[in-house]
Protein backbone atom coordinates (compact mmCIF):
# COMPACT_ATOMS: atom_id res chain seq x y z
CA UNK A 1 0.00 0.00 0.00
CA UNK A 2 1.24 3.24 -0.85
CA UNK A 3 1.94 5.86 1.77
CA UNK A 4 0.59 8.62 -0.51
CA UNK A 5 -3.65 8.14 -0.55
CA UNK A 6 -3.85 9.66 -3.96
CA UNK A 7 -1.05 8.05 -5.44
CA UNK A 8 -2.81 5.69 -7.78
CA UNK A 9 -5.05 8.77 -8.60
CA UNK A 10 -1.73 11.14 -9.48
CA UNK A 11 0.64 8.57 -11.00
CA UNK A 12 0.35 5.59 -13.39
CA UNK A 13 1.19 3.36 -10.62
CA UNK A 14 4.09 2.15 -12.55
CA UNK A 15 6.87 2.18 -9.57
CA UNK A 16 9.20 -0.50 -10.12
CA UNK A 17 11.05 -0.98 -13.56
CA UNK A 18 8.88 -4.03 -14.41
CA UNK A 19 5.92 -2.27 -14.10
CA UNK A 20 7.70 -0.26 -16.11
CA UNK A 21 8.41 -2.45 -18.75
CA UNK A 22 5.50 -4.48 -19.09
CA UNK A 23 3.33 -0.92 -18.84
CA UNK A 24 0.96 -2.19 -16.03
CA UNK A 25 0.76 -1.94 -12.24
CA UNK A 26 0.95 -5.66 -10.51
CA UNK A 27 -1.16 -6.33 -7.97
CA UNK A 28 -4.30 -4.58 -6.25
CA UNK A 29 -4.44 -0.74 -6.61
CA UNK A 30 -5.17 -0.98 -2.84
CA UNK A 31 -4.93 -3.06 0.24
CA UNK A 32 -7.41 -6.05 -0.33
CA UNK A 33 -6.65 -7.30 3.58
CA UNK A 34 -7.65 -4.06 5.15
CA UNK A 35 -10.20 -4.94 7.32
CA UNK A 36 -12.89 -2.26 8.17
CA UNK A 37 -12.77 0.57 11.05
CA UNK A 38 -16.51 0.37 11.90
CA UNK A 39 -16.47 3.92 13.60
CA UNK A 40 -16.73 5.12 10.17
CA UNK A 41 -20.06 3.48 9.31
CA UNK A 42 -22.35 5.68 6.97
CA UNK A 43 -25.94 5.96 8.16
CA UNK A 44 -26.70 4.71 4.83
CA UNK A 45 -24.62 1.77 5.63
CA UNK A 46 -26.44 1.30 9.29
CA UNK A 47 -29.21 1.03 8.02
CA UNK A 48 -28.46 -1.17 5.26
CA UNK A 49 -27.29 -3.64 8.17
CA UNK A 50 -30.16 -3.38 10.27
CA UNK A 51 -32.17 -4.53 6.93
CA UNK A 52 -30.33 -6.79 6.01
CA UNK A 53 -29.72 -8.27 10.17
CA UNK A 54 -26.34 -8.30 10.03
CA UNK A 55 -24.66 -6.58 12.87
CA UNK A 56 -21.43 -5.91 10.39
CA UNK A 57 -20.67 -5.14 7.16
CA UNK A 58 -20.88 -8.87 6.55
CA UNK A 59 -19.76 -8.87 2.16
CA UNK A 60 -19.22 -5.19 2.27
CA UNK A 61 -15.91 -6.27 4.28
CA UNK A 62 -14.23 -7.01 0.80
CA UNK A 63 -15.70 -3.71 -1.02
CA UNK A 64 -12.68 -1.02 -1.19
CA UNK A 65 -12.07 1.95 -2.92
CA UNK A 66 -10.02 1.26 -5.85
CA UNK A 67 -8.65 2.97 -8.77
CA UNK A 68 -8.96 2.37 -12.39
CA UNK A 69 -6.92 4.59 -15.31
CA UNK A 70 -6.68 7.17 -12.30
CA UNK A 71 -9.92 7.77 -11.37
CA UNK A 72 -11.63 6.20 -8.02
CA UNK A 73 -13.57 3.89 -8.51
CA UNK A 74 -15.80 1.05 -6.81
CA UNK A 75 -15.21 -2.79 -8.27
CA UNK A 76 -18.62 -4.68 -8.97
CA UNK A 77 -18.87 -7.94 -8.74
CA UNK A 78 -22.18 -8.19 -10.34
CA UNK A 79 -21.17 -6.81 -13.87
CA UNK A 80 -17.20 -8.07 -13.20
CA UNK A 81 -16.33 -4.41 -13.92
CA UNK A 82 -14.95 -0.96 -11.76
CA UNK A 83 -17.77 1.72 -11.45
CA UNK A 84 -16.19 5.33 -11.19
CA UNK A 85 -16.97 7.94 -8.75
CA UNK A 86 -18.05 10.75 -9.22
CA UNK A 87 -15.31 13.35 -10.18
CA UNK A 88 -17.49 16.20 -8.39
CA UNK A 89 -17.29 14.42 -5.40
CA UNK A 90 -14.61 15.50 -2.35
CA UNK A 91 -12.95 12.13 -0.89
CA UNK A 92 -11.62 12.14 2.76
CA UNK A 93 -7.97 11.43 3.34
CA UNK A 94 -8.21 8.55 5.03
CA UNK A 95 -8.33 5.09 2.83
CA UNK A 96 -11.02 4.03 5.67
CA UNK A 97 -13.66 6.50 5.23
CA UNK A 98 -13.35 6.10 1.33
CA UNK A 99 -14.24 2.32 1.71
CA UNK A 100 -17.31 3.24 3.59
CA UNK A 101 -18.62 5.40 0.58
CA UNK A 102 -17.18 3.08 -1.64
CA UNK A 103 -19.57 0.95 -0.14
CA UNK A 104 -22.31 3.39 0.01
CA UNK A 105 -22.57 4.06 -3.12
CA UNK A 106 -22.42 0.40 -4.84
CA UNK A 107 -25.02 -0.73 -2.58
CA UNK A 108 -26.97 2.29 -4.49
CA UNK A 109 -26.12 1.09 -7.95
CA UNK A 110 -26.33 -2.63 -7.31
CA UNK A 111 -29.82 -2.28 -6.05
CA UNK A 112 -30.72 0.34 -8.52
CA UNK A 113 -33.73 -0.76 -11.38
CA UNK A 114 -30.96 0.38 -13.94
CA UNK A 115 -28.09 -2.18 -12.71
CA UNK A 116 -27.50 -4.53 -15.52
CA UNK A 117 -28.29 -7.72 -12.70
CA UNK A 118 -31.91 -6.32 -13.42
CA UNK A 119 -31.99 -7.26 -17.21
CA UNK A 120 -29.78 -10.77 -16.65
CA UNK A 121 -32.36 -11.63 -14.04
CA UNK A 122 -35.18 -11.05 -16.06
CA UNK A 123 -33.74 -13.20 -19.22
CA UNK A 124 -32.01 -16.21 -17.07
CA UNK A 125 -33.96 -16.65 -14.21
CA UNK A 126 -35.18 -20.22 -14.17
CA UNK A 127 -38.29 -19.95 -11.92
CA UNK B 1 7.58 -22.28 -38.13
CA UNK B 2 5.36 -22.45 -35.25
CA UNK B 3 5.53 -18.71 -34.83
CA UNK B 4 4.75 -17.41 -38.24
CA UNK B 5 1.45 -20.03 -38.16
CA UNK B 6 0.39 -18.39 -34.43
CA UNK B 7 0.86 -14.77 -35.57
CA UNK B 8 -1.49 -15.78 -38.78
CA UNK B 9 -4.07 -17.00 -36.60
CA UNK B 10 -3.95 -13.75 -34.88
CA UNK B 11 -4.52 -12.11 -37.86
CA UNK B 12 -7.33 -13.70 -39.16
CA UNK B 13 -9.13 -13.41 -35.53
CA UNK B 14 -8.61 -9.93 -36.04
CA UNK B 15 -6.47 -8.94 -33.09
CA UNK B 16 -4.33 -6.19 -34.86
CA UNK B 17 -7.52 -4.27 -36.81
CA UNK B 18 -10.37 -4.80 -34.40
CA UNK B 19 -11.25 -1.16 -33.36
CA UNK B 20 -11.35 -0.97 -29.26
CA UNK B 21 -12.54 2.55 -28.88
CA UNK B 22 -15.94 3.10 -27.93
CA UNK B 23 -16.45 -0.32 -26.45
CA UNK B 24 -15.72 0.58 -22.89
CA UNK B 25 -17.29 -1.38 -20.26
CA UNK B 26 -16.52 1.68 -18.13
CA UNK B 27 -19.74 2.58 -16.23
CA UNK B 28 -20.40 5.90 -13.47
CA UNK B 29 -22.34 5.75 -10.37
CA UNK B 30 -25.37 7.97 -10.98
CA UNK B 31 -26.07 10.55 -8.08
CA UNK B 32 -29.84 10.19 -8.79
CA UNK B 33 -29.69 6.70 -7.97
CA UNK B 34 -32.05 5.39 -5.40
CA UNK B 35 -31.90 4.20 -1.72
CA UNK B 36 -33.05 0.84 -2.43
CA UNK B 37 -31.34 -1.59 0.25
CA UNK B 38 -32.45 -4.81 -1.67
CA UNK B 39 -32.66 -6.53 -5.30
CA UNK B 40 -35.56 -5.04 -7.26
CA UNK B 41 -36.33 -8.46 -8.41
CA UNK B 42 -35.84 -9.84 -4.63
CA UNK B 43 -39.52 -10.71 -2.72
CA UNK B 44 -40.69 -8.23 0.11
CA UNK B 45 -40.61 -10.24 3.79
CA UNK B 46 -41.30 -10.14 6.71
CA UNK B 47 -38.65 -11.06 9.65
CA UNK B 48 -42.18 -11.66 12.03
CA UNK B 49 -43.34 -13.54 9.68
CA UNK B 50 -42.83 -17.24 10.09
CA UNK B 51 -43.43 -20.32 8.16
CA UNK B 52 -42.68 -24.26 8.38
CA UNK B 53 -41.70 -26.45 5.85
CA UNK B 54 -41.49 -30.48 6.67
CA UNK B 55 -38.93 -31.46 4.33
CA UNK B 56 -39.80 -35.95 5.17
CA UNK B 57 -41.25 -36.56 1.92
CA UNK B 58 -40.14 -33.57 -0.43
CA UNK B 59 -36.94 -33.76 -2.85
CA UNK B 60 -34.41 -31.22 -2.65
CA UNK B 61 -36.16 -29.40 -5.51
CA UNK B 62 -39.66 -29.33 -3.95
CA UNK B 63 -38.05 -28.53 -1.22
CA UNK B 64 -36.26 -25.37 -2.26
CA UNK B 65 -39.19 -24.30 -4.64
CA UNK B 66 -41.58 -24.40 -0.72
CA UNK B 67 -38.86 -21.72 0.11
CA UNK B 68 -39.15 -20.15 -2.62
CA UNK B 69 -43.35 -19.96 -2.46
CA UNK B 70 -43.08 -18.77 1.11
CA UNK B 71 -40.85 -15.89 0.42
CA UNK B 72 -43.85 -14.85 -2.65
CA UNK B 73 -45.97 -14.99 0.02
CA UNK B 74 -43.75 -12.48 2.14
CA UNK B 75 -43.03 -15.13 5.10
CA UNK B 76 -39.16 -13.99 6.02
CA UNK B 77 -38.44 -16.80 9.26
CA UNK B 78 -38.68 -19.94 7.36
CA UNK B 79 -38.07 -23.77 9.18
CA UNK B 80 -37.27 -26.68 7.34
CA UNK B 81 -37.96 -30.01 9.48
CA UNK B 82 -36.41 -33.20 8.71
CA UNK B 83 -34.01 -32.00 5.87
CA UNK B 84 -32.48 -35.82 6.43
CA UNK B 85 -29.25 -34.94 4.98
CA UNK B 86 -30.34 -34.17 1.34
CA UNK B 87 -27.90 -32.37 -0.81
CA UNK B 88 -28.27 -28.95 -2.27
CA UNK B 89 -31.08 -27.59 0.12
CA UNK B 90 -31.19 -23.85 0.58
CA UNK B 91 -29.50 -23.11 -2.56
CA UNK B 92 -29.71 -19.99 -4.64
CA UNK B 93 -31.55 -17.59 -2.56
CA UNK B 94 -31.16 -14.34 -3.73
CA UNK B 95 -33.13 -12.80 -0.56
CA UNK B 96 -32.66 -11.40 2.64
CA UNK B 97 -34.53 -13.60 4.77
CA UNK B 98 -34.23 -15.86 7.87
CA UNK B 99 -33.84 -19.59 7.31
CA UNK B 100 -33.49 -22.57 10.09
CA UNK B 101 -32.28 -26.30 9.13
CA UNK B 102 -33.26 -28.28 11.79
CA UNK B 103 -30.89 -31.07 10.82
CA UNK B 104 -28.31 -31.95 8.88
CA UNK B 105 -27.62 -31.04 5.27
CA UNK B 106 -25.98 -33.13 2.63
CA UNK B 107 -23.52 -32.36 -0.12
CA UNK B 108 -23.42 -28.16 -1.51
CA UNK B 109 -26.01 -27.29 0.80
CA UNK B 110 -26.55 -23.60 1.19
CA UNK B 111 -24.38 -22.39 -1.97
CA UNK B 112 -24.78 -19.63 -4.59
CA UNK B 113 -26.77 -17.44 -1.60
CA UNK B 114 -26.58 -13.96 -1.66
CA UNK B 115 -28.14 -12.47 1.34
CA UNK B 116 -29.98 -14.73 3.88
CA UNK B 117 -28.95 -15.68 7.46
CA UNK B 118 -28.87 -19.48 7.55
CA UNK B 119 -28.92 -21.39 10.97
CA UNK B 120 -28.07 -25.37 10.55
CA UNK B 121 -28.48 -27.47 13.72
CA UNK B 122 -26.95 -30.22 12.85
CA UNK B 123 -23.64 -31.09 10.19
CA UNK B 124 -23.22 -30.53 6.61
CA UNK B 125 -21.55 -32.23 3.78
CA UNK B 126 -19.13 -30.91 1.24
CA UNK B 127 -18.68 -27.77 -0.08
CA UNK B 128 -21.27 -26.12 2.08
CA UNK B 129 -22.01 -22.24 1.31
CA UNK B 130 -19.87 -22.71 -2.50
CA UNK B 131 -19.70 -19.56 -4.24
CA UNK B 132 -21.63 -18.00 -1.44
CA UNK B 133 -22.21 -14.23 -2.15
CA UNK B 134 -23.27 -12.87 0.76
CA UNK B 135 -25.49 -13.24 4.36
CA UNK B 136 -24.73 -16.03 7.15
CA UNK B 137 -24.79 -19.46 7.30
CA UNK B 138 -23.94 -20.90 10.95
CA UNK B 139 -23.29 -24.73 11.28
CA UNK B 140 -24.03 -26.03 15.23
CA UNK B 141 -21.72 -29.18 14.17
CA UNK B 142 -18.86 -30.44 12.19
CA UNK B 143 -18.68 -30.30 8.52
CA UNK B 144 -16.90 -31.66 5.32
CA UNK B 145 -14.10 -30.58 3.17
CA UNK B 146 -13.98 -27.89 0.87
CA UNK B 147 -15.98 -26.22 2.99
CA UNK B 148 -17.15 -23.04 1.64
CA UNK B 149 -15.15 -23.69 -1.49
CA UNK B 150 -14.95 -20.58 -4.09
CA UNK B 151 -16.73 -17.99 -1.61
CA UNK B 152 -17.15 -14.33 -2.65
CA UNK B 153 -18.67 -13.06 0.59
CA UNK B 154 -20.54 -13.14 3.76
CA UNK B 155 -19.88 -15.35 6.88
CA UNK B 156 -19.82 -18.98 7.03
CA UNK B 157 -19.18 -20.34 10.24
CA UNK B 158 -18.96 -23.87 12.17
CA UNK B 159 -18.97 -24.28 15.19
CA UNK B 160 -17.22 -28.21 15.25
CA UNK B 161 -14.53 -29.25 12.70
CA UNK B 162 -14.20 -28.86 9.32
CA UNK B 163 -12.39 -31.57 6.91
CA UNK B 164 -9.66 -30.37 3.83
CA UNK B 165 -9.52 -27.59 1.40
CA UNK B 166 -11.59 -25.24 3.51
CA UNK B 167 -12.05 -22.21 1.38
CA UNK B 168 -10.10 -23.77 -1.68
CA UNK B 169 -10.20 -20.84 -4.35
CA UNK B 170 -11.45 -18.23 -1.50
CA UNK B 171 -12.76 -15.11 -3.05
CA UNK B 172 -13.86 -12.57 -0.19
CA UNK B 173 -15.84 -13.62 2.28
CA UNK B 174 -14.90 -15.07 6.27
CA UNK B 175 -15.02 -18.39 6.93
CA UNK B 176 -14.95 -19.16 11.33
CA UNK B 177 -14.20 -22.56 11.95
CA UNK B 178 -14.61 -23.26 15.82
CA UNK B 179 -12.66 -26.45 15.88
CA UNK B 180 -9.78 -27.80 13.59
CA UNK B 181 -9.22 -27.43 9.90
CA UNK B 182 -7.38 -30.12 7.49
CA UNK B 183 -5.21 -30.42 5.09
CA UNK B 184 -4.91 -27.53 2.33
CA UNK B 185 -7.19 -25.25 3.64
CA UNK B 186 -6.60 -21.32 2.12
CA UNK B 187 -5.69 -22.99 -1.02
CA UNK B 188 -5.22 -20.39 -3.71
CA UNK B 189 -7.18 -18.31 -1.83
CA UNK B 190 -7.53 -15.01 -3.32
CA UNK B 191 -9.15 -12.77 -0.65
CA UNK B 192 -10.99 -12.42 2.38
CA UNK B 193 -10.53 -13.75 5.60
CA UNK B 194 -10.44 -17.24 7.64
CA UNK B 195 -10.21 -17.51 11.03
CA UNK B 196 -9.40 -21.08 12.67
CA UNK B 197 -9.93 -21.48 16.27
CA UNK B 198 -8.01 -24.29 16.62
CA UNK B 199 -5.37 -26.23 14.80
CA UNK B 200 -4.83 -26.21 11.34
CA UNK B 201 -3.25 -29.14 9.01
CA UNK B 202 -0.71 -29.49 6.80
CA UNK B 203 0.37 -27.13 3.88
CA UNK B 204 -2.00 -24.36 5.18
CA UNK B 205 -2.70 -21.60 2.92
CA UNK B 206 -0.62 -23.27 -0.20
CA UNK B 207 -0.47 -20.86 -3.33
CA UNK B 208 -2.13 -18.50 -1.88
CA UNK B 209 -2.72 -15.18 -4.05
CA UNK B 210 -4.05 -12.99 -1.20
CA UNK B 211 -5.99 -12.55 1.63
CA UNK B 212 -5.50 -13.54 5.37
CA UNK B 213 -5.37 -16.80 7.42
CA UNK B 214 -5.97 -16.68 11.46
CA UNK B 215 -5.24 -19.65 13.69
CA UNK B 216 -5.51 -19.75 17.02
CA UNK B 217 -4.26 -23.24 17.51
CA UNK B 218 -1.20 -25.10 16.15
CA UNK B 219 -0.14 -25.21 11.93
CA UNK B 220 0.96 -28.55 11.36
CA UNK B 221 3.23 -27.26 8.57
CA UNK B 222 2.53 -24.43 5.83
CA UNK B 223 2.23 -24.37 2.16
CA UNK B 224 3.93 -22.89 -0.85
CA UNK B 225 4.34 -19.21 -0.23
CA UNK B 226 2.41 -18.81 3.27
CA UNK B 227 4.00 -16.83 5.60
CA UNK B 228 3.60 -15.68 8.63
CA UNK B 229 2.74 -11.92 9.52
CA UNK B 230 2.66 -9.59 12.37
CA UNK B 231 -1.11 -8.93 13.84
CA UNK B 232 -1.72 -5.28 14.06
CA UNK B 233 -4.44 -4.03 16.42
CA UNK B 234 -7.20 -3.57 13.97
CA UNK B 235 -6.75 -7.49 13.14
CA UNK B 236 -7.47 -7.99 16.64
CA UNK B 237 -10.19 -5.82 17.38
CA UNK B 238 -11.86 -7.20 14.13
CA UNK B 239 -11.32 -10.23 15.42
CA UNK B 240 -12.55 -9.74 18.42
CA UNK B 241 -15.66 -8.30 17.38
CA UNK B 242 -16.26 -11.36 14.70
CA UNK B 243 -16.30 -14.15 16.88
CA UNK B 244 -18.11 -12.13 19.57
CA UNK B 245 -20.62 -11.98 17.13
CA UNK B 246 -21.13 -15.65 16.71
CA UNK B 247 -20.23 -16.82 20.08
CA UNK B 248 -17.48 -18.55 19.21
CA UNK B 249 -14.16 -18.81 21.74
CA UNK B 250 -10.48 -18.57 21.37
CA UNK B 251 -8.29 -21.06 23.67
CA UNK B 252 -5.27 -18.00 23.86
CA UNK B 253 -7.04 -15.02 22.92
CA UNK B 254 -7.72 -13.36 19.59
CA UNK B 255 -4.09 -11.47 20.37
CA UNK B 256 -2.03 -14.44 20.55
CA UNK B 257 -3.73 -15.83 16.88
CA UNK B 258 -1.28 -16.24 13.71
CA UNK B 259 -2.16 -14.52 10.96
CA UNK B 260 -0.73 -16.28 7.36
CA UNK B 261 -0.42 -13.76 4.19
CA UNK B 262 0.84 -14.50 1.15
CA UNK B 263 4.88 -14.31 0.52
CA UNK B 264 4.07 -12.79 -3.36
CA UNK B 265 7.03 -14.71 -4.08
CA UNK B 266 4.33 -16.66 -6.86
CA UNK B 267 3.52 -13.24 -8.25
CA UNK B 268 5.63 -13.82 -11.36
CA UNK B 269 2.80 -14.11 -13.79
CA UNK B 270 3.87 -10.78 -15.25
CA UNK B 271 7.94 -12.02 -15.70
CA UNK B 272 5.74 -14.57 -18.55
CA UNK B 273 3.72 -11.59 -19.74
CA UNK B 274 5.84 -10.36 -22.29
CA UNK B 275 7.01 -13.21 -23.92
CA UNK B 276 3.46 -14.57 -23.69
CA UNK B 277 2.35 -11.75 -25.97
CA UNK B 278 5.34 -11.78 -28.46
CA UNK B 279 4.16 -15.31 -29.12
CA UNK B 280 0.68 -14.30 -29.47
CA UNK B 281 0.91 -11.51 -31.51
Amino acid sequence: MSKNIDHFINTDGLDSSREKEIGQHIGYRYDVNLVPDLKYLTPFLKKYMEIMGWSDLNWLEDVHMGYEENRPAVFDRNINGWVSVPEDMNLPDSQQERDMIARELLIKFQMSEKHPLVDLNKAYRRF
Amino acid sequence: MEKLSTQNKSHEMGLHSEKLSGRTQQRFFSAEESENFVYPFSFEVDYDKSGTIDAENLSSKEVNIEIRKLMEKGVGDITIKNPKSRHGLGVGILNRLKLTFEGSLGYFGCGLIDGPNIHIKGRVGWSCGENMMAGSVLIEKNAGSTFGAAIRGGDLICRGDVGARTGIDQKGGTIIVGGRTGAFSGFMMQRGRMIICGDAGINLGDSMYDGTIYVGGNIESLGVDAVEEPMSELDASWLKSKLDLYGIPTKNGVENMKKIVSGKQLWNYDNLEPSEKKLVL
